[in-house]
C-alpha cells in the first residue's frame, strides 16, 4: 500500500515537472521566498568594484554527495544563477560546508574565512546539528546574536538558512526551537531568512517533489538544490533591490 | 501551620491531570494543527507544570497518609515502588520508540538528508544506547517527562518526611535548590551530549510546592485564594503573558515590547523552569481555582467524567499518550498530513485514551469486588495516581 502509494506520488511529481518545467517547480514556492531587509554591503560593493563573493557556510544539508554533488548542491546554483542574473558583476559563491559542525563551532572559523576571502555576504545554513546534539536552544541563539556583530564588523551582510523539512526525522530531531531561535534573531537583526524549512515543507505538501521517497539517486536531491539554489539568488536579488530603494531615498 | 490533609478527594487534581495528559498527547504530534488549542500557544507555562504540579499533590497526599498511618518506612518503600513503576514503563516505551526508529531508518534513506538521517545513528549501536537508557541519559524526544518524575519520586521520601514535620522549611529548601541551581547551572548530563530537558533540580520546586499544598499548603492559603487583589494580579499577569506570547505570532508586534524588557525577559528557559513560567503556571492555577470549585457540580457531570478517568490512571495514560503519539507521527509521515487527518488522529488519539482508561477503571472495580482488601490502598484510586 505504502509502495503503492509512494509510486503513484513519484509518478505524479515527474509528471509535474515534466510537464510543467523546473522552473516551474521551484516558483510554486517563490512566494515563501521574501527580503524582509536590505543588503547595504553587498549594494555598496557591488556598486563600487562590480564584485560580489558569498560564502556558504554550512553542515552536510548544503552539499550533495558524489563526484557531481559539489556542482549539483545549491551553492554552485546559486553561482550560476547571480551570474545570470547580474550581469557584469563578477559573482563568486566559496561553499564552506563541514559535516557535524554547531553553530558556535561555525563561529569560531569566520573571523578566518572573513580574513582569507573577504566575502561580502554571508548565507548561514545552521540548526540542524545544534538540534541533533540537543545545545540548549537559547545558547544557539546567543551564539547567532554575537556572531552577527562579528560579520557585520567584517563587512558581511547576512542570509540565514533555517533546516531542511525532513518529515522522517521529526519524531527523532526536534528542530522547532532552533528554527525559532533563527527566526527571532533575524528579526531583531534585520537579516533576511532563507526559509528552506516552509520551502521544502510546501513542495512536499504539493507533491512537487517526493521528499519521503527511499532512494540513492539524486535526481530528486538535485532538482531541490537547484530550486534552492535559484530561489535564494531570487532572495538576494530581492533584498539588492531593498537596498537600491533605501539609499535613494536617503539621497 | 499543621499538616491538615483534606480527606475528600479532590476531582479537580484527576480533572486537570486528564487535560494536561491529552494536552502532552497532542503537544507531541509535530505541526499538527490541533495543538494551537494547548495552552502552550497563550501563555509561558505548558501542560507539562501541571501535570508535575499536579503529581507532586497527589504524592504528599497519597503517600503522606500513608507515612502518618504506617509510618516513614513503609511509606517511603511505597514511593520508591511507585518509582521502580515509572522506571518500567519508560523502558517499555523506549523499547517502542526503538522500533519505530528502526522501522523509519530503513525507509528514509536519501542523499538529500545525509545529515539528519545522522539523527538516527543511535541505532546503530544499539548496545550503547540501551545502556545509556537504562542510566535515563539517553532520552529520545519527547520522553523526558518520565525520567522526571522517576528522579523526583526517588527524591521524595525525606522531603515528604520534612513537608509532614516542617511544611514551610521543605518549601523554602526547594526553593533554595531552585535558585542555586540557577546561579551554578547544575543539571544532570544526558547521552550523548548536553544536559537533561526538564533539569530536575529547578522541576522539582513545582513538585515540592504541590507537594506542600497537598499536605496542608493549599488550606493555609485559602485566604490568599479568596482575595479579590490576588485574582487581579493573577488575572493581570495572564494577560500580559498572553500578549507577550502573541508577539512570537504576529513578530511585527515585537517593537512595542521595550528593549530592556526583552533583554530582562528572554531566553523564556523551560529546561529550568524560568520563574517567568512558575508565576504564569501560579497565576492559572489561582484563577482555576477560584472559578472551578471542589463542589463544583460539573465535576460529577459524565461529560467530564471521560478527562476524570484518564486523569486518575495517569502513568497508564500518560505512556499511552507517548505510543499513540509516535503513531501519529508514523501516519502524517507516511500517510497522510492534510488538515483533516492531523485532526482525526488527534480525535481517536483521545478516544484510546479514554477507552484505555474506562478499561482500567472497570478492571480495578472488577478486581476490587472479586478480592479481599489484602492490597494497600491503591494510590490511583486514593486521589489519582501519585
Amino acid at each position: 500500500m505504502r509502495a503503492l502509494a509512494g509510486a503513484l506520488f513519484a509518478l505524479l511529481a515527474s509528471v509535474t515537472i515534466a510537464s510543467a518545467g523546473m522552473e516551474e517547480a521551484c516558483s510554486v514556492a517563490a512566494h515563501l521566498v521574501q527580503a524582509d531587509a536590505g543588503l547595504p554591503r553587498v549594494a555598496a560593493e557591488i556598486a563600487k568594484s562590480h564584485s560580489l563573493t558569498i560564502v556558504v557556510a554550512g553542515t552536510t544539508s548544503s552539499t550533495l554527495p558524489g563526484t557531481k554533488g559539489a556542482s549539483l548542491a545549491y551553492p554552485a546554483r546559486l553561482e550560476v544563477a547571480l551570474r545570470e542574473s547580474l550581469p557584469g558583476v563578477a559573482v563568486k559563491v566559496v561553499p564552506y560546508a563541514t559535516p557535524r559542525r554547531t553553530a558556535a563551532e561555525m563561529a569560531e572559523t569566520f573571523p578566518k574565512i572573513i580574513q582569507n576571502d573577504k566575502p561580502t555576504l554571508v548565507v548561514w545554513q545552521t540548526g540542524t546539528y545544534d538540534a541533533m546534539q540537543g545545545i540548549a536552544p537559547e545558547l544557539f541563539q546567543n551564539t547567532l546574536e554575537q556572531t552577527v556583530d562579528v560579520l557585520r564588523d567584517g563587512g558581511a551582510d547576512i542570509i540565514f538558512m533555517n533546516m531542511q523539512y525532513s518529515p522522517r526525522t521529526d519524531a527523532v530531531l526536534a528542530s522547532q526551537a532552533y528554527a525559532e531561535a533563527i527566526r527571532w534573531v533575524g528579526l531583531e537583526s534585520g537579516i533576511n531568512l532563507f526559509d528552506r524549512q516552509a520551502l521544502m515543507r510546501h513542495w512536499s505538501e504539493l507533491g512537487t517533489f517526493d521528499l519521503l521517497a527511499a532512494t540513492k539517486s539524486l535526481d530528486t536531491a538535485a532538482q531541490v538544490h537547484e530550486c534552492i539554489g535559484g530561489l535564494l539568488a531570487d532572495l538576494i536579488l530581492q533584498a539588492l533591490k531593498m537596498s537600491e530603494t533605501e539609499s535613494r531615498e536617503t539621497k | 501551620m499543621l499538616p491538615t490533609a483534606p480527606a475528600e478527594r479532590d476531582l479537580r487534581l484527576d480533572l486537570f491531570r486528564g487535560l494536561a495528559l491529552w494536552l502532552i498527547f497532542l503537544d507531541h504530534i509535530p505541526s499538527n494543527i490541533v495543538n494551537w488549542i494547548t495552552i502552550r500557544n497563550y501563555g509561558f507555562s505548558d501542560a507539562a507544570e501541571i501535570f508535575v504540579f499536579i503529581s507532586g499533590y497527589t504524592a504528599a497526599f497519597v503517600y503522606g497518609r500513608a507515612m502518618h498511618e504506617r509510618g516513614t518506612i513503609v511509606a517511603s518503600a511505597r514511593i520508591l515502588r511507585r518509582a521502580w513503576q515509572v522506571y518500567v514503563a519508560h523502558i517499555f516505551i523506549f523499547v517502542i520508540f526503538m522500533a519505530e526508529i528502526a522501522y523509519l531508518s530503513h525507509s528514509i534513506d536519501n542523499p538529500l538528508y545525509n545529515e539528519e538521517m545522522g539523527a538516527l545513528d543511535f541505532i546503530k549501536e544499539p548496545g550503547d544506547t540501551l545502556i545509556q537508557a537504562l542510566l535515563l541519559k539517553f532520552k529520545p524526544v519527547f520522553m523526558d517527562v518520565l525520567p522526571l518524575y522517576i528522579v523526583l519520586l526517588l527524591g521524595f521520601p525525606p522531603v515528604l518526611w520534612l513537608l509532614l514535620h516542617a511544611p514551610t522549611i521543605a518549601l523554602a529548601a526547594s526553593a533554595v535548590l531552585y535558585t542555586l541551581a540557577w546561579d551554578f547551572g547544575w543539571n544532570l548530563p544526558s547521552y550523548p551530549t548536553g544536559q537533561w530537558y526538564f533539569n530536575p533540580l529547578a522541576w522539582q520546586l513545582i513538585f515540592v510546592f504541590g507537594a506542600w499544598c497537598g499536605v496542608g499548603g493549599a488550606t493555609w492559603m485559602r485566604p490568599f485564594l479568596r482575595s479579590r487583589t490576588a485574582l487581579g494580579v493573577a488575572v493581570a499577569y495572564l494577560a500580559f503573558a498572553f500578549l507577550i506570547v502573541m508577539t512570537w505570532y504576529f513578530p511585527r508586534y515585537t517593537v512595542y515590547i521595550p528593549k530592556a524588557m526583552q533583554d530582562w525577559m528572554y531566553p523564556i528557559d523551560k529546561t529550568n523552569m524560568d520563574v517567568l513560567r512558575f508565576v504564569h503556571f501560579l497565576a492559572l492555577a489561582l484563577v482555576t481555582v477560584r472559578f472551578v470549585s471542589v463542589d463544583w457540580p460539573g465535576l460529577k457531570s459524565p461529560l467530564l467524567k471521560p478527562m476524570i478517568m484518564c486523569g486518575q490512571h495517569s502513568l497508564e495514560i500518560f505512556c499511552l499518550g507517548i505510543f499513540l503519539s509516535f503513531l501519529g507521527q508514523v501516519f502524517t509521515s507516511e500517510i497522510s498530513r492534510s488538515i483533516g487527518a492531523q485532526i482525526l488522529i488527534s480525535a481517536l488519539g483521545i478516544l484510546a485514551m479514554i477507552a484505555v482508561a474506562w478499561l482500567i477503571s472497570w478492571y480495578k472495580t472488577v478486581e476490587g469486588r472479586a478480592g479481599p482488601q489484602s492490597k494497600p490502598p491503591d494510590a490511583d484510586l486514593a486521589g489519582g495516581a501519585a
